[in-house]
């Protein structure tokens, strides 16, 4: 079940990448399925990795906004990255918000942007 | 010159179909020359269209037709009809507004695709049917 997502543990955070188009039952299974793996793992971040994602439509991009807070409801942080431009100019046409979504360039600054949060939450 | 695609319909029942309907309409843009953006504008306001059928026609039965299209004034472009003879819409004016659901989404659906697109007629009304009629210019 689930062949096009992967969740691999790195440093304290589980980097996710959605490997092309995601079915709807799917979809709706990942913040689940996240949530579980989140505390399997003992991991403070999620590294949602959407670059080889043609399209977010509202569907997936309420699954992308349920994933953020969800996260951040279990005291962990998601960061996507790897938005293609096309998708990210079609995501702001279709009037998807996305405002609690935290997103990077790319899977080292996102890495790099979870370190930080999580950091600071020990200090 | 790309040759154009003849019209292509795709059949519109289950859940896998709005995967199917979207890839077709890419492909489709794709050979009549949209660029990147337009292809996933076009394959993202599919995707709306199509799971609007999944989700509130009788048994989620459907078709979408993609075909190529020339206007004097605007050049080449892309027609995608999507249709569903299920309970149809009441107030299809309203159903063009953001926000507007009757069902679980965010009401972005049918104002999204029409943002996404050059033009949408909603063409639709209690008993029979609806009928999305969507245009996309290659500008």
């Amino acid at each position: 079940m689930m062949s096009s997502v992967s969740i691999v543990p790195i440093e304290g955070t589980l980097v996710v990448t959605v490997r092309g188009d995601l079915a709807d039952q799917d979809a709706t299974d990942l913040p689940n399925v996240l949530g579980d793996a989140l505390e399997v793992f003992r991991a403070r971040g999620i590294l949602l990795d959407l670059s080889v994602v043609e399209t977010v439509d509202s569907f997936l991009g309420r699954v992308i906004d349920d994933i953020a807070r969800l996260t951040r409801l279990l005291g962990a942080r998601t960061v996507v990255v790897g938005l293609q431009p096309a998708v990210a100019i079609t995501i702001t046409e279709l009037g998807l918000q996305l405002q609690g979504v935290a997103t990077a360039l790319n899977v080292e600054i996102g890495m790099s942007m979870l370190r930080d949060v999580i950091g600071r939450q020990y200090q | 010159m790309n040759p154009l695609p003849s019209e292509q319909r795709v059949p519109i029942a289950a859940e896998v179909d709005i995967i199917l309907a979207r890839k077709a309409a890419r492909e489709a843009a794709k050979a009549l020359g949209f660029g990147m953006v337009d292809q996933s504008r076009i394959a993202t306001a599919v995707s709306e269209l199509v799971r609007n059928v999944i989700r509130y026609a009788n048994d989620g039965q459907g078709e979408m037709i993609v075909r190529a299209i020339r206007d004097p004034k605007r050049g080449n472009g892309i027609e995608i009809i999507v249709k569903d003879d299920g309970p149809g819409i009441a107030n299809p004016s309203e159903a063009l507004r953001d926000g507007f659901t009757t069902g679980r989404g965010l009401g972005l659906g049918l104002p999204g695709a029409r943002r996404l697109m050059d033009e949408l007629v909603l063409d639709s009304g209690l008993g029979r049917g609806t009928t999305v009629t969507t245009h996309k210019w290659c500008h």
